[in-house]
């Protein structure tokens, strides 16, 4: 029970990161690889906001207040990396072969990688302990499994945020602009929809949802460091690809199974192959089901 | 109202339109035929700003349009239901018309038009929350012109709207085209079945490996000998 509890949060940030590849790669049919670098920018954003309004002496005011402060900032700043980023590296390679805005986000993601790196230096940087405290300390024992508020906290918030984005894409005008979109982008222009816009709204949203995992993971693991984003991106990528690449539940899915599985590799096997059952599940879903476990048939472009 | 004037345009890279000039002017239904490959398909994406033109203008109500991006043209007024009718598969019917009235903000008169639309084509009411991917052919060819109807189009430009359909379907098809004209509406049909397309319209063009060789009233090209014998099989 606690380890399937266990991998019930990891999970659930691999779910909210694998929604940003699904996204995009519904739309643009292509893999952003510097979405995990996102993911990274904005743990260190919420670590820099929060140190920041620690000086500032705020943190004396209200602790709870401070770290929703930096939630939203690292949402903020990460959405508007995710629209620099694609305005920047892919939009210009908008009519050529699929390949190359490829490697343009693996060069992106290099550059993101670096130029944290510089700003912030090689060591982790710790999640300010104070804030840390408020949420790890108090513990809870339903069922005679150990949970932290700070768990329920990333359990709840990844509800929400689901909740949040499955509203925008049912009930919205953009939302459903983003599924014409990802489903004929030429149709989606002819009825008058301007398919630039969707795009930069796809990365700003997922961007964000990045960002909000982001902070959370850091505060669950005490640091961040410039590289995190690289194996956190992996496996939300295989996250997606698991639940069915371009498909919004598939990525959820994806996430929380491949979190329990995890968690339990650990518990029944061995930790350390940790990353590794990962992947094993990966390749035997996709030997039974190419598409994914909610993949979409492939004939379906009537 | 719509004029083409000399245009030149590629479909990767073929040049597939040689210098066309055509018009189509207000309450009119006009006609564009010709064979598989001349060009037809071409000429309704270059006028919607998703082929480049190359070289030539097109201009819509007095106004260059033809280096307008495809969701500007749309607001400008003109729309079209495409070859193939690329149904939003994953959307259903509702949602496929309120894609269609994506460009407009007036909730109440979008409602009113789905009813509209509705009335037209009453197949669409029993299926409206049915995904738009199980519908059958002429329901999503239906749904396509519906879709398009409603941005509320000021030109509303039909790709082979009898593509694949038993002629049952086309001749209902066909009809709502033709009360949909005698409401106002002006229409440019691009049409292989040459024949439904002449008995429908008041004029029309013939296409012919991306050039405009004949240019008539409707019932004038019907009894053109070379028409008959190049697209009506007499």
């Amino acid at each position: 029970m606690q380890s399937l509890f266990n991998g019930l949060v990891q999970g659930a940030v691999y779910a909210l990161i694998a929604l940003g590849y699904t996204m995009v790669y519904g739309i643009l049919r292509m893999i952003n690889f510097a979405h995990g670098e996102v993911y990274m920018i904005g743990a260190y954003l919420s670590v820099v906001t929060l140190s920041l309004l620690t000086a500032l002496g705020f943190a004396a005011v209200s602790v709870p207040l401070c770290l929703l402060v930096s939630l939203a900032v690292a949402m903020v700043f990460c959405a508007a990396h995710g629209f620099t980023v694609e305005r920047a590296a892919y939009k210009p390679l908008r009519q050529s072969h699929l390949l190359v805005p490829l490697i343009s986000a693996v060069g992106m993601s290099t550059f993101l990688q670096n130029y944290v790196m510089l700003a912030q230096g090689k060591a982790p940087r710790d999640f300010p302990h104070e804030f840390r405290e408020l949420l790890v300390s108090r513990t809870f024992e339903p069922f005679g499994v150990r949970v932290n508020l700070l768990e329920l906290v990333i359990l709840g918030g990844t509800l929400l945020m689901l909740v949040l984005l499955h509203l925008f894409v049912t009930r919205t005008n953009m939302g459903k602009a983003m599924r014409a979109t990802s489903q004929d982008m030429k149709m989606a222009s002819l009825a008058g929809i301007n398919v630039d816009r969707v795009i930069s709204v796809t990365f700003v949203i997922g961007s964000a949802l990045a960002a909000a995992a982001g902070v959370m993971v850091c505060m669950y693991e005490k640091n961040t460091c410039f590289d995190r984003g690289y194996l956190a991106g992996l496996k939300a990528f295989t996250a997606a690809v698991l639940g069915g690449i371009g498909n919004l539940p598939g990525a959820v899915v994806g996430g929380l199974l491949l979190g329990i599985v995890e968690s339990l590799g650990i518990w029944l096997l061995s930790p350390d192959y940790k990353d590794v059952y990962a992947f094993i599940v990966l390749i035997l879903v996709l030997l039974v089901r190419p598409t994914g476990l909610l993949g979409e048939q492939v004939a379906d472009k009537s | 109202m719509l004029v083409l004037d000399n245009i030149h345009s590629a479909y990767g890279k073929i040049e597939a339109l040689k210098g066309i000039s055509l018009e189509v002017n207000e309450g009119e239904i006009v006609t564009l035929i010709g064979a598989n490959g001349a060009g037809k398909s071409t000429t309704l994406m270059t006028i919607c700003g998703v082929n480049r033109v190359k070289q030539g203008t097109i201009s819509f109500k007095g106004e260059r349009i033809d280096s307008l991006p495809p969701h500007v043209i749309v607001r400008k007024g003109i729309s079209q239901a495409p070859e193939g009718r690329r149904i939003f598969p994953r959307l259903t019917v509702i949602e496929n018309l309120e894609m269609g009235a994506f460009v407009r903000t007036d909730a109440e008169a979008i409602g009113k038009d789905i009813e509209y639309v509705f009335g037209l084509f009453p197949i669409l009411r029993e299926r409206r929350q049915q995904l738009g991917g199980t519908l059958s052919g002429g329901e999503q060819q239906m749904l396509a012109i519906a879709r398009a109807l409603m941005a509320r189009p000021k030109l509303l430009l039909l790709d082979e709207p009898s593509l694949g359909l038993a002629p049952i379907v086309v001749a209902k098809i066909f009809e709502a085209i033709k009360g949909l004209n005698r409401q106002g509406a002006t229409i440019f049909l691009v049409e292989q079945n040459a024949r439904m397309a002449l008995k429908l319209a008041h004029r029309g063009y013939v296409l012919e490996t991306g050039r405009i060789t004949m240019n008539d009233t409707a019932a004038a090209l019907l009894n053109s000998r070379r028409v008959q014998e190049a697209y009506l099989g007499a």
